[in-house]
């Protein structure tokens, strides 16, 4: 009954099962599971930070006959980050759709629910299932846009995130053959350098397929769209959370089964990585939507997190460099969703060159905006300059002087569109339309985007307590 | 070449087509029957590959299990979505804007 | 011309997965033996239903979710407007009503045969499911079933029940030790629970993903 671990998987199944049954009642079911489930989190975190990893044998089996769950340090970081962005999404998400999506409250259960069970899992088979909880569900999340547009993206996305899982699946049938197990603690001291070609096989194709579900580049084509066309507070738990868990599980299984074969391959994720980085800036900076802009910048950031690969080493730089990104990003970018679903629903309108002159009507949203623009861009002393200083720090340490370069680019492109839009919002005169704004936005709106963004700055602050959590790294 | 391995290798080429069915058809429909087709090609390496030896081994047949129902679940849920953007377009199609 | 890349791409990945399958040394660890030595206290007879029941519940459970969430995707999805919807036009066929009459009836005695089959042969809660909605498939096609539209509070309790009880029985054994951890004296009783609101609620999922659509 006190086990953590357990809770924060069962308890958003119920919840979310009972937003089905009850959809009336679905708004308060999540919020407050989700509020027990971050209590949960930080509690779990806690206990991984004094006594290091937390394991919990599923049916009381053990691997590999059975499941284990187990949560390190970068588990329980993660785990806290996503119940705490996902607390004040849902409180936007009341008002926002104010009863008119009641499906969106069993989704986004069933979404966080395959999220928590992701992080804890050490099992490759169980992860897929995860997988497949959390892709259907943020498919379906995305399809409540309702039009064509997001229909057509939802597709898209579908396709893509089935693709991923059946090479990521394939991938598993490989290592069963290989080994007879899929579980991560009994294969890390099998698989060697000298593994047989299937093994080599098997881990391009889990790479392969998470890297499509990441949207990492060449295989961004589906999120923008996707980011784009869906309803504020589904983007903002896509591009802040759901991402994060399929690059989550690259790094778990870089770290553990194949950390022998990784060193061969390290250069392909930092070249996409790059690559990310300079496309997504470049094609966010020439967006005309606002949401697509903020799709794109995306694309753009998961980059920084592709290029720790090469860096990963003893001494832990670049994995805190990558925790610390997600967390940043993940807090940055939804903040930034909840403020453009703010402006979208009080102009009426979604294009960036509408976004003229809001500013002295919707002060707190757009400082949201700002705030979050801060973090992305790595400025001082927000969790962002943390991340892009410790991965600076990292790339040093390796004399890699061109992912400096590559990454003070980034930062300077990232500030070209975040002004684009703060430029339009603060310095532009309204133009001949004088009521741009249509009516005041619901408080909670305001006020959850600004809390996120807030944060985004401040866990700059306290940054050296993230970075000895991950230090409980398994 | 056992029964298993035989099986396996058939396995690896539905995949392939599968895969490469996703991405080249334009038509949902056949996507979507692509789709199943790649995932009937991972099932049967997953109890080929495993059953080589000609041991039979129920931890991979709970899992096909376990992947048939996912599946079943993705392609409702890929039909459904065809069935509405049919209803709104008319078509069965993707617009074109950067496809894979 | 990517077309044509993509398919030489697809084939030599083919060969390669091949090649890669011939020289395949065995497997280190034999899990099928772990599987018979704890057949025992695993509550039931056949190694896949123990398999998929008990020792790797978690991912039965985690799948009956993913069924469900499909369903709720569809429900959402699926346009309001096309209220009572005409029946399928093959309908008014006597001899297919009547088929359908005789046919569904056997079909549940196959399914809740099959249910309890899968303690001991192949067999189990999908496999009843599966029938069960086939049932409701048929009697749709032939007339005698109409469509169903946006269900109320006792369907959608029957859709999730199955879910709620694998949940619930989850949650209970906790309080003895681990998740999912069945003591071997209930083990057999519950796993028959669980299977059985499991082939209903499956069979009326399976059933809605077409009926909800037609």
């Amino acid at each position: 009954m006190s086990d953590p671990l357990v809770w924060l998987i069962l308890l958003p199944l119920f919840w979310a099962t009972g937003a089905f049954l009850f959809p009336t009642r679905g708004a308060w079911l999540a919020i407050g599971g989700t509020a027990v489930q971050l209590w949960l989190a930080l509690a779990l975190a806690a206990k991984v930070g004094a006594g290091g990893t937390a394991t919990h044998a599923v049916g009381g089996w053990g691997a590999p006959l059975g499941i284990d769950l187990a949560a390190d340090g970068l588990a329980a970081l993660l785990l806290v980050l996503a119940q705490f962005v996902a607390l004040p999404l849902f409180l936007y998400a009341r008002d926002y759709f104010a009863g008119k999506a009641p499906a969106f409250w069993p989704l986004a259960g069933f979404l966080l629910a395959g999220m928590n069970v992701l992080f804890l899992s050490a099992d490759l088979f169980n992860l897929y299932v995860a997988l497949e909880l959390v892709g259907l569900a943020a498919v379906g999340l995305v399809a409540l846009g309702g039009g064509a547009g997001p229909l057509a993206a939802a597709l898209r996305y579908l396709f893509a995130t089935l693709v991923g899982s059946g090479l990521y699946l394939l991938g598993v049938a490989l290592v069963y053959g290989t080994y007879g197990t899929v579980a991560l603690a009994t294969l890390t001291p099998l698989v060697t350098a000298d593994a047989p070609r299937a093994v080599w096989l098997a881990a391009g194709l889990l790479l392969v397929g998470l890297m499509i579900k990441t949207a990492l580049f060449p295989f961004h084509y589906w999120l923008p769209p996707a980011h784009g066309g869906a309803p504020a507070p589904v983007s903002a738990l896509l591009s802040a959370l759901v991402v994060k868990a399929s690059f989550y599980l690259i790094l778990r299984l870089w770290l553990g089964p194949f950390a022998p074969l990784a060193v061969a391959a390290a250069w392909l994720p930092a070249l996409l990585g790059g690559a990310a980085i300079l496309w997504g800036s470049w094609r966010a900076i020439r967006a005309e939507r606002l949401k697509e802009l903020v799709a794109w910048s995306t694309v753009a950031q998961l980059g920084y997190l592709f290029l720790i690969f090469p860096l990963l080493g003893a001494d832990g730089l670049a994995l805190h460099a990558g925790g610390m990104q997600v967390v940043a990003h993940g807090l940055a970018k939804a903040a930034m969703f909840a403020a453009a679903g703010v402006v979208i629903q009080v102009t009426g309108r979604d294009a960036v060159a509408d976004v003229a002159g809001v500013a002295s009507r919707l002060p707190v949203t757009l400082f949201a905006f700002g705030l979050a623009g801060v973090t992305l861009m790595g400025l001082p002393p927000s969790g962002g300059f943390l991340a892009k200083w410790l991965l600076i720090d990292a790339a040093l340490a390796h004399g890699r002087w061109d992912m400096v370069i590559l990454i003070l680019v980034g930062g300077l492109l990232t500030a070209i569109y975040v002004f684009r839009v703060l430029r339009q919002a603060f310095l532009l005169p309204p133009s001949s339309e004088r009521r741009r704004v249509k009516h005041r936005p619901v408080a909670i709106l305001e006020w959850t985007a600004f809390a996120l963004a807030a944060a985004s700055v401040l866990v700059g602050l306290r940054g050296m307590e993230i970075v000895r959590l991950l230090g409980a790294v398994a | 070449m056992s029964t298993g391995l035989i099986f396996a290798c058939g396995g690896a080429i539905l995949f392939v087509m599968g895969v490469a069915g996703v991405i080249l058809h334009d038509h949902l429909l056949r996507r979507i029957l692509a789709f199943n087709l790649m995932g009937s090609g991972v099932f049967l390496v997953l109890i080929g590959l495993a059953q080589r030896g000609g041991v039979p081994d129920p931890v991979p047949q709970a899992m096909v299990l376990t992947g048939i129902v996912v599946a079943v679940a993705a392609t409702a849920l890929a039909l459904t979505l065809a069935r509405r953007l049919f209803a709104l377009t008319g078509g069965y199609t993707l617009p074109k804007d950067g496809d894979e | 011309m990517i077309r044509s890349a993509v398919v030489i791409l697809a084939a030599l990945f083919a060969a390669a997965l091949i090649v890669a399958f011939l020289d395949l040394p065995p497997a280190e660890i034999d899990l099928p033996a772990a599987v018979t030595a704890n057949m025992a206290i695993s509550g039931v007879d056949h190694p896949v239903t123990a398999v998929l029941l008990n020792f790797r519940g978690y991912d039965t459970l985690l799948e009956i979710g993913v069924l469900l969430l499909a369903l709720i995707v569809v429900l959402a999805v699926a346009p309001r407007e096309e209220v009572a919807a005409p029946l399928v036009a093959s309908a008014a066929d006597p001899v297919l009503q009547t088929l359908a009459r005789i046919a569904v009836p056997l079909m549940l005695l196959a399914a809740v045969y099959l249910l309890w089959a899968g303690a001991h042969q192949t067999g189990g809660a999908f496999q009843a499911g599966a029938v069960l909605a086939a049932a409701a498939v048929l009697l749709h096609l032939a007339g005698l079933l109409p469509g169903w539209s946006a269900p109320g509070l006792s369907l959608r309790g029957g859709l999730a029940a199955g879910f709620l009880v694998f949940l619930a029985v989850a949650a209970a054994l906790l309080t003895e030790g681990a998740l999912l951890q069945y003591p071997p004296a209930w083990a057999g009783a519950l796993i028959l629970l669980v299977e059985a609101t499991l082939a209903v609620s499956l069979g009326l999922i399976l059933a809605g993903l077409f009926l909800f659509l037609s």
